[in-house]
């Protein structure tokens, strides 16, 4: 566990960097944290973060990676419809990484 | 005379411990690196402790604490009594831990057998020395000797802070892939050893997280990833719409179909990860071109069954049940297992005592079917078209996966658990090579990751208990060119898929059976056979 401050504010993460509090998440945050591991978000970055955020309000769960895809073919072109070029945008995987930028919790199971 | 101590005091004296012991136990996020991949498993150097800083993250949820009904607050007040009392009960409710306790001859024949022995060097990751943590405790305070003259006559352990580090550490380092107790001339099984350590060390709060945080969500939401029910229709909807836009027909994704002849369980990793959203397009097509009516379920949403990794049969129970609710609300004739090695021990073996006898079931089918065993018979009576070109880029291997290399029969028949998955992926490929004999079918290495070692805290575990699986690979590969390793096991999925980019080998060439069955199936109309 431990705490980072964003915008004036003490926000609490969990042992694998997770947000405890899903709604403690902003904008800042996420760019707060991508630095922390020498990341900048940029437009495709976001598109993913804001796809996964919505995908949860629905689902309450990440979606499945090939949902993602599909997503990111739909909205940024065939080219970029792919797992490899995610793994590009978040190198530890989007399922764990993207998910932790995003505020989600990380999935947990046989995954 | 000692006086009595006061109720303040003990408090604190208990407070104390605690907070001592959930220091002890923190974990910390501790990075190794893979060893070079050479093709050879060598008996490591001694390097004594060098995994006790390893733990595993403690659950703290209160909630699902409670639920599971072990102690909220961590280590409890008289942790000795309970800790003794719960170790009484297991001794006598699993005759077989006690026979363990007492028969081992300390011959040497387990030390270099268990995976993690050998990618760590730690002495005490060796099955004897695992064993010996609870035996210890066994000669001090369940054998006369040590009861009427103390630990130090009958080389046993006291109760202490200590050695709950130590349980807690190194019953957490073994799969409870039971590979040492095929070498043992007792069949002595770590396994049961460790399933009871970690239940003992549950009744007195000290309680792993990955592991039993999902088995809360099996549980209370039904799956092990918590999926809610309209996440899980998403996601096979997505599937089904995929799966008919790829091949023009009209391949269903049932869910919830009353009537339908077969109930279809899998890890709900299946439905979530990759590679294992691979095999559900496999099985689909299966059940498809043989034209067998298939359901999934929402309530029975998962096929794993963490109850197993700590023997308690009462968690084992709720979460088995949900099946067979499934079977009997749907109405269907049989169940049919997908591709995980725990839950085909399970399903297999347990299911019966705990919720049968089956006799809703067609009684052709009185047990479940294992979803190689129903492919197998498909391809076997020639009901599946099959073209092998469409796998020819691969040399395939195949990992056994422990639970059901060493679990119980599979497709009843002798070996049936080696032949019939073999059977399936030959069935489908070209090329099959074998990885080196000692580490294949009954003497199979374990993943790494298996029974609640998958999580990220258990990362420096993960990386070297994988050593011997990828030598034994990387050996397949340069001796043959092998490029893919076709597996039955959702963990095995997870873990190799990620250690093998860690020993430099691509992710891709990791996957589930079915993936290799989907891409050579041959869909559309039937030609008469
Ligand atoms: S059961 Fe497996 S992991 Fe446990 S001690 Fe034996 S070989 Fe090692
Ligand atoms: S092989 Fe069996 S009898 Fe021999 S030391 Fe190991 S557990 Fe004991
Ligand atoms: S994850 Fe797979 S190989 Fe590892 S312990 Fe389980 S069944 Fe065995």
């Amino acid at each position: 566990m431990r705490t980072i401050e964003c915008a004036g504010k003490k926000i609490e993460l969990d042992e694998d960097g997770y947000l405890t509090n899903l709604n403690d998440w902003s904008e800042d945050l996420a760019k707060m944290l991508s630095k922390e591991d020498n990341l900048d978000l940029t437009e495709p970055h976001w598109e993913v973060i804001n796809f996964l955020r919505s995908y949860y309000q629905q689902y309450q769960i990440a979606p499945m990676i090939k949902i993602l895809v599909k997503e990111i073919k739909k909205t940024m072109g065939a080219d970029k419809g792919n797992t490899k070029y995610l793994y590009q945008l978040f190198p530890d995987g989007p399922a764990k990484q993207a998910c932790r930028y995003a505020g989600l919790p990380k999935p947990t199971g046989c995954v | 005379m000692t006086k009595e101590k006061t109720a303040e005091e003990q408090c604190n004296e208990a407070c104390e411990a605690n907070e001592r012991i959930q220091e002890q136990l923190k974990f910390s996020k501790i990075k190794v690196k893979a060893v070079k991949l050479t093709g050879e498993i060598n008996i490591p150097e001694l390097n004594p402790k060098s995994m006790l800083s390893v733990k595993p993250q403690l659950l703290t949820a209160k909630e699902m604490l409670e639920h599971l009904g072990y102690p909220a607050g961590g280590l409890v007040p008289n942790w000795k009594e309970v800790f003794l009392r719960k170790m009484d009960e297991m001794l006598k409710k699993y005759r077989s831990v006690k026979l363990y306790m007492d028969i081992c001859v300390k011959c040497g024949a387990c030390v270099d057998k268990c995976h993690y022995y050998l990618g760590t060097g730690d002495p005490l990751n060796m099955p004897v020395a695992r064993q010996e943590l609870m035996r210890k405790v066994y000669r001090r305070y369940f054998t006369l000797p040590g009861k009427l003259f103390g630990s130090r006559f009958v080389n046993g352990s006291d109760l202490s802070e200590e050695l709950l580090v130590m349980w807690y550490t190194y019953f957490y380092q073994c799969s409870e892939c039971r590979r040492c107790s095929v070498f043992c001339p007792y069949g002595i099984d770590t396994a049961e050893i460790t399933m009871a350590a970690r239940e003992i060390l549950n009744s007195v709060g000290i309680v792993q997280k990955y592991l039993h945080e999902i088995i809360f969500k099996a549980q209370v939401i039904g799956n092990n990833l918590g999926m809610q029910q309209n996440a899980i229709v998403n996601a096979l909807e997505f599937v089904q719409d995929e799966l008919q836009e790829e091949t023009g027909l009209d391949i269903k994704v049932p869910i919830d179909v009353e009537g339908a002849e077969v109930l279809f369980v899998t890890p709900s990793a299946d439905f979530f990860a990759s590679p294992h959203i691979e095999s559900l397009y496999g099985y689909a097509k299966v059940f498809h071109q043989a034209g067998i009516s298939w359901t999934m379920s929402t309530h029975a949403s998962e096929g794993g069954n963490f109850g197993l990794f700590i023997h308690n049969y009462e968690h084992m129970k709720k979460i088995n049940k949900r099946i067979w609710e499934a079977a009997r609300a749907l109405k269907v004739k049989r169940v049919v297992g997908g591709e995980c090695g725990h839950m085909w021990r399970v399903l297999s073996s347990y299911s019966n005592t705990m919720w049968g006898p089956f006799d809703y079931l067609d009684q052709k089918y009185k047990r479940p079917q294992h979803i190689c065993e129903l492919t197998n018979d498909l391809l076997n009576r020639g009901a599946l078209k099959i073209d092998k070109s469409a796998n020819e880029e691969f040399i395939v291997t195949m990992h056994d996966s422990c639970q059901v290399a060493r679990g119980m029969e599979l497709g009843g028949m002798p070996n049936g658990q080696f032949e019939i998955p073999r059977a399936v992926i030959r069935g489908v490929c070209e090329k099959f090579v074998e990885m080196p004999a000692d580490t294949i079918k009954e003497r199979t290495f374990c993943c790494g990751a298996g029974q609640g070692l998958l999580g990220d805290d258990m990362m420096a575990t993960r990386v070297k208990g994988a050593m011997p699986r990828m030598q034994a690979y990387h050996y397949a590969k340069r001796e043959s060119g092998v490029n893919f390793v076709a597996l039955i096991c959702a963990i095995c999925k997870a873990q190799l898929s990620k250690m093998f980019p860690e020993y430099g080998v691509a992710m891709e060439e990791v996957g589930g059976i079915h993936q290799l069955v989907g891409r050579a199936i041959v869909l559309g109309a039937k030609e008469s056979v």
